[in-house]
């Protein structure tokens, strides 16, 4: 598991201390547990994913039990506790993209980056990530695009319409 | 507004009237709150702010709006189930998980629109006495959070959000909450439970209505982002005028998102229950693609009955009884349902002829397999079940047992769970079963026999 990663490790700096505080205010004072999600994602946007540091820090941040921060880290999809690449691809699995071709999308952009997906399965183990560390593919589940499918998020950005054999077009756009 | 233009291929089809979705796509366009300002916005909330709150709240009842996010409840009724002597804050939140597969509408509103969305939610907060709104947001659009935070930041600036709105009394801050990913936070419930930072695990109804006992155990309105921005329009026609879109009992207009095996899929603003299934797959959406038929549907969401393209049904009509096929349905809520259905979230997933349906059964399965928060035995073991059994009839291992397993235990899951998921789950399995059954049976076979040495060691011990 030991592939080379992008990610700086978890540190907290003024600005993170200063964006949980500001998402913190966004709940009745006696309600921080509220921000749980929001701190989490300042977290995982900075530094890849949930590491148990992370976890503790956001536990003690709203006055919580650490537990109760990774129960949320473990139930939900979104939230990682493993690196991905530095470019992370979510194509999508559900019925209208895979009746477009999102499943040969997803076996196109293995080949290409070399990433090995047998041992994935999508409870578990959603991500796979290319040996170099640069490239990670996971399943998503209905992406709010149907029309256009297969659609494909590469980290925070939205691709439509991206038929098998526009898979390499799209991960030139991560070579730039 | 035949002035409107709309950017080159993008232009509406001649049978919608674009209300809700009037500017996407418009030509000259963009999200800030000049923009919206400069097309009248906030005038109605303006309007609004010289209303009484509980007759914004009648006007809304007497619209006839019903829920766009699913259940298709009316608005005003669900407004008017907040206790009457309650002492605690209200809270208002816009469902904007957009999770159902087949729907993607809201993302429109919330990329290009969002200002149409915090004016509706202003209103409604205001009929309701809600001081603090959530805008729950899918994680999905990370692009629509920066653009709904700035488009709040420029309200607020103008004065239409915090404390003394437009100098009427009136405090109100709304807030966007990202989610993380999972499916159960479209359902209201889950979705406060996640609210409040925990695992989204739906809550027991009753007692935990929403309304009554919502976010922080206070009255809460859950409303879909489509159903909220209905009500800047209600307020602006007025509900007599509103209820003239539309039919009877499905007033209004809806936005339906068509996929699958049509010529052009896409979303398309319509009156509600004034388009049939046969105009909307054939005249807007092009029929089907070249050389092939129109094989089965499912009409409002990955969580609907699927229909098959050649039934009829028998439907009653007061004492008389009207016989429809699959493609003279309206498009409503009530004949849908009618139909053995429903009009669910406005997803319509059209599957051709060229499709195996034990292939979409399995695709479901996964879906919800993947999905079910885990809460309930029913749940989570038989979705899970019902994937295994249907990936065994897509690899070719199937028995023809297993079409009779795999539906009972779909009927063993719905009606004994604590979520609606239930249903969304089992229905799809129910309904492909019943009518594809000749279809499932052809891939299996009698000689499959799937059984691991050891279970047939422990077989063999059993009949001993
Ligand atoms: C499993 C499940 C998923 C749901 N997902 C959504 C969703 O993504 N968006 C939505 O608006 N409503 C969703 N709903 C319906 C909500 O629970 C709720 O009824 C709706 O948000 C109410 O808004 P409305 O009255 O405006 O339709 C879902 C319901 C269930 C049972
Ligand atoms: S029905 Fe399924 S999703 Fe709903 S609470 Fe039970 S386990 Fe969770
Ligand atoms: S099925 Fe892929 S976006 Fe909905």
């Amino acid at each position: 598991m030991d592939t080379p990663t992008t990610f700086p490790p978890f540190a907290v700096t003024a600005e993170i201390e200063a964006e949980a505080d500001e998402r913190i205010s966004h709940y009745p004072a006696d309600k921080k547990r509220s921000a749980v999600l929001p701190l989490l994602h300042i977290i995982q946007h900075n530094f890849g994913f949930i590491s148990k540091d992370a976890t503790v820090w956001v536990a003690e941040k709203l006055g919580l039990e650490p537990i109760q921060v990774y129960e949320v880290v473990s139930f939900y999809p979104g939230l990682r506790e493993h690196a991905p690449g530095k470019y992370h691809f979510r194509v999508c699995r559900t019925l209208s993209c895979a009746m477009a071709g999102s499943a040969d999308l997803m076996d196109r952009l293995c080949e290409l980056t070399g990433i090995d997906r047998s041992h994935s399965d999508s409870h578990h183990n959603p991500i796979a990530v290319s040996p170099c560390g640069q490239w990670s593919v996971e399943f998503a589940e209905c992406l709010a695009s149907c029309g256009t499918g297969p659609v494909c998020m590469v980290n925070d950005d939205f691709h439509e319409a991206v038929s098998p054999d526009k898979a390499e077009e799209l991960l030139n756009t991560t070579k730039a | 507004m035949s002035d409107i233009q709309y950017l080159p291929g993008k232009e509406p089809h001649p049978c919608e009237h674009r209300m809700i979705f009037k500017n996407i796509d418009r030509a000259g366009w963009d999200p800030t709150i000049d923009c919206y300002l400069n097309d009248g916005g906030y005038d109605q909330l303006q309007k609004a702010l010289t209303m009484e709150p509980q007759a914004i709240t009648n006007e809304v009842k007497a619209s006839g709006l019903r829920g766009r996010g699913g259940a298709g409840f009316p608005t005003g009724v669900k407004w008017g189930f907040i206790p009457p002597h309650n002492t605690k804050p209200v809270y208002l939140i816009c469902n904007c998980d957009e999770s159902e597969p087949g729907t993607f509408k809201d993302r429109y509103i919330v990329h290009q629109d969002p200002h149409q969305l915090i004016e509706g939610m202003i209103i409604s907060c205001f009929a309701v006495g809600a001081h603090t709104a959530y805008i729950y947001m899918r994680e999905e659009f990370p692009e629509a959070a920066i653009i709904m935070e700035k488009a709040i930041e420029e309200a607020r600036a103008k004065n239409f959000l915090g404390k003394d709105v437009l100098g009427s009394g009136f405090d109100v801050e709304i807030y966007v909450h990202r989610g993380a990913g999972a499916y159960i936070c479209g359902e209201e419930t889950g979705l406060i439970e996640s609210l409040e930072g925990k695992r989204p695990y739906p809550r027991i109804k009753p007692p935990y209505f929403p309304a009554a006992l919502g976010l922080y155990m206070a009255p809460t309105i859950v409303n879909n982002v489509e159903s909220l921005c209905h009500v800047k329009h209600i307020i602006e026609m007025g509900s007599e005028a509103y209820a003239q879109l539309g039919v009877a009992r499905n007033t209004g207009t809806r936005i339906l998102c068509v996929s699958g095996d049509v010529k052009n899929p896409g979303y398309y603003e319509v009156e509600v229950g004034k388009i049939t299934m046969g105009e909307l797959l054939n005249d807007v959406c092009g029929g089907p693609k070249e050389g092939r038929t129109f094989k089965a549907c499912i009409p409002g969401g990955s969580s609907a009955k699927i229909l098959r393209c050649d039934e009829s049904y028998t439907i009653a009509q007061g004492d008389s009884e009207q016989t429809l096929t699959f493609f003279d349905i309206p498009m409503d809520f009530d004949t849908i349902a009618a139909c053995g259905s429903m009009a669910g979230s406005g997803g319509v997933i059209v599957m051709d002829d060229s499709r195996k349906i034990s292939w979409v059964l399995n695709n479901l399965n996964s879906f919800y397999a993947h999905e079910s928060c885990g809460q309930c035995t029913p749940c989570r073991e038989g979705s899970m079940w019902m994937k295994k059994i249907s990936d065994r009839i897509v690899d070719g291992h199937a028995t023809p047992d297993d079409i009779q397993t795999l539906e009972d235990v779909a009927y063993q899951i719905d009606g004994r769970t604590v979520c609606a998921f239930g249903e969304a789950s089992s229905w799809p399995v129910e309904a492909i079963i019943s009518k594809f059954r000749d279809e499932l049976t052809a891939e299996t076979s009698e000689d499959n026999d799937d059984l691991s040495e050891e279970a047939k060691q422990q077989l063999q011990f059993i009949s001993e």
